[in-house]
């Protein structure tokens, strides 16, 4: 049996491969689930009882049920019964958006409702519209007040991507799992895939705190 | 960097380490009641005929098998289903004293496991969606999709044939992700055990598989038992010979199969 050190070093490069395709599928489904919860954040601020009660059932539907299961269900459920085709990263890169775009919407709107009434109240007798005040004066209150949550949700969303090795994604950890059927060394390999994960986490961390720093004032 | 990673590496090593010490042997318990041993047996409850659910109940070639063995023998059997990829780590691992799951004995599995006697010759076989007439045996493979399943000798084939004719692999944790795949169109062709999927295409038409070419291989089935558990390993082979014997083995695999081997 070779050294704990020679698979380790063997491993690096397919987990690193592996760790570019979770970085990216990351950062995709992030910037989407940002437009979504963006979205579905508004809509279930406003004064419309249909908005309301849309934004209400997509967040509950997509929070009310596992990621796994969604998932399964957009890569192996829908294509069959759709008759399309959809690629593995783009069903992962949907399931992700998705479900956490129904976390950030309730961030979004947990932002938007901490924010006094009385400025939306001034902004609107100063003649701005409802969308410019919302956009001019609530919103930029509320996105700092959010950050922290935005980085909770950042950091679950890359870890949540570990679960896309359920339909052949080779992100980080389906590497872990392909090296470790080949040679059997659960022991190195998860100590090593872990590492990365936390590098990757760590780094993010760091970067959002000095950007936490930069708009908090 | 580099030195950071080691750091970090090796502190996490140290400290699993440490922390293990005490849990080991934790597998192999002698139940209270009968007194007879009890050992824990890893299977993969997605993979009929040899070991499957029906009724809330796991059942299948293997199934029967290990508790015949078990029967004969005089010790008890608790099945722990997992993905098939996560069983050799498991018995390595020590939480499981043995698995029974159609694992092919292979050369590099034997040398951290240690297997029972064959029992049942296997071989694989392509798999392709019923309108594919493009496929007709691994010469055609360049260039397509295989989807397979991790951990498996399947699996070490398609990457083979994938250097070899420039085919993409895709890796799936179980049989019925890597079926689903080829009938949604997404991979071309998969790798299976030949008794597994002629099973699968009897029981299930509506999957719209078929079988292609010659089978690939003749792998041979054994009970896979942590390294060194002698005592397991012959009760294993006694049982087996008994099974062999006395009829029970192909009454057990003609009631799941109908051609026998």
């Amino acid at each position: 049996m070779s050294s704990s050190w020679d698979v380790i070093v063997d491993a690096l490069p397919v987990l690193a491969q592996g760790s570019v395709v979770t970085l990216k599928i990351t950062v995709i489904s992030l910037f989407f689930a940002l437009l979504i919860g963006l979205l579905f954040g508004l809509m279930s601020t406003s004064r419309s009882k249909v908005l309301r009660g849309i934004a209400t059932a997509y967040v509950d539907f997509l929070r009310g049920t596992p990621l796994l299961v969604q998932i399964f269900f957009i890569y192996f459920g829908l294509p069959p019964v759709l008759d399309i085709k959809i690629p593995e990263t783009t069903a992962g890169i949907l399931a992700l958006s998705l479900n956490a775009g129904a976390y950030l919407a309730e961030i979004f709107r947990g932002g938007i409702l901490s924010i006094d009434k009385g400025q939306m109240e001034a902004a609107r007798s100063l003649g701005l519209t409802h969308g410019k005040a919302m956009r001019l004066v609530i919103l930029p209150q509320a996105v700092r007040r959010m950050i922290p949550a935005f980085v909770n949700q950042f950091i679950v969303t890359l870890k949540d991507t570990s679960l896309l090795t359920v339909i052949g994604i080779r992100e980080l950890m389906n590497s872990g799992e392909i090296i470790i059927s080949g040679n059997f060394r659960s022991f190195e390999i998860w100590a090593v895939v872990a590492v990365f994960y936390f590098l990757m986490i760590y780094i993010l961390s760091l970067l959002s705190r000095s950007l936490e720093r930069r708009f908090a004032k | 960097m580099k030195k950071l990673m080691f750091a970090v590496v090796s502190s996490l090593l140290a400290l699993t380490v440490s922390a293990c010490g005490s849990g080991t042997d934790q597998a192999s318990t002698t139940s209270g009641q009968s007194g007879a041993k009890k050992y824990v047996i890893g299977t993969d409850a997605t993979y009929p005929p040899f070991e499957f659910e029906k009724d809330g109940k796991y059942v299948g070639i293997d199934i029967d098998l290990i508790n015949a063995i078990a029967k004969e023998e005089g010790f008890e059997v608790e099945i722990k289903p997992m993905d098939f990829k996560g069983i050799i780590p498991a018995v390595q691992a020590k939480q499981l004293d043995g698995a029974i799951a159609g694992i092919s004995i292979t050369d590099k599995r034997k040398e951290i496991l240690d297997f029972s006697e064959p029992y049942y010759q296997a071989g694989l076989s392509l798999v392709v969606r019923e309108d594919n007439t493009t496929i007709n045996g691994e010469a055609d493979l360049a260039g397509k999709t295989i989807a397979i399943k991790k951990g498996t000798t399947g699996a070490t084939f398609a990457d083979e044939l994938g250097k070899k004719y420039g085919a993409t692999v895709k890796y799936f944790d179980d049989s019925p992700s890597m079926f689903q795949e080829v009938q949604n169109g997404n991979a071309d062709v998969t790798i299976e055990d030949y008794p597994v999927i002629s099973y699968k295409i009897t029981v299930d038409p509506a999957s719209k598989l078929k079988i292609v070419g010659d089978r690939l291989n003749g792998d041979h089935y054994g009970i896979a038992v942590l390294k060194g558990n002698k005592e397991l390993q012959d009760k294993l082979n006694s049982g087996l010979k008994k099974l062999k014997e006395n009829g029970k083995y192909d009454e057990i695999i003609n009631t799941y199969l109908s051609t026998k081997k």
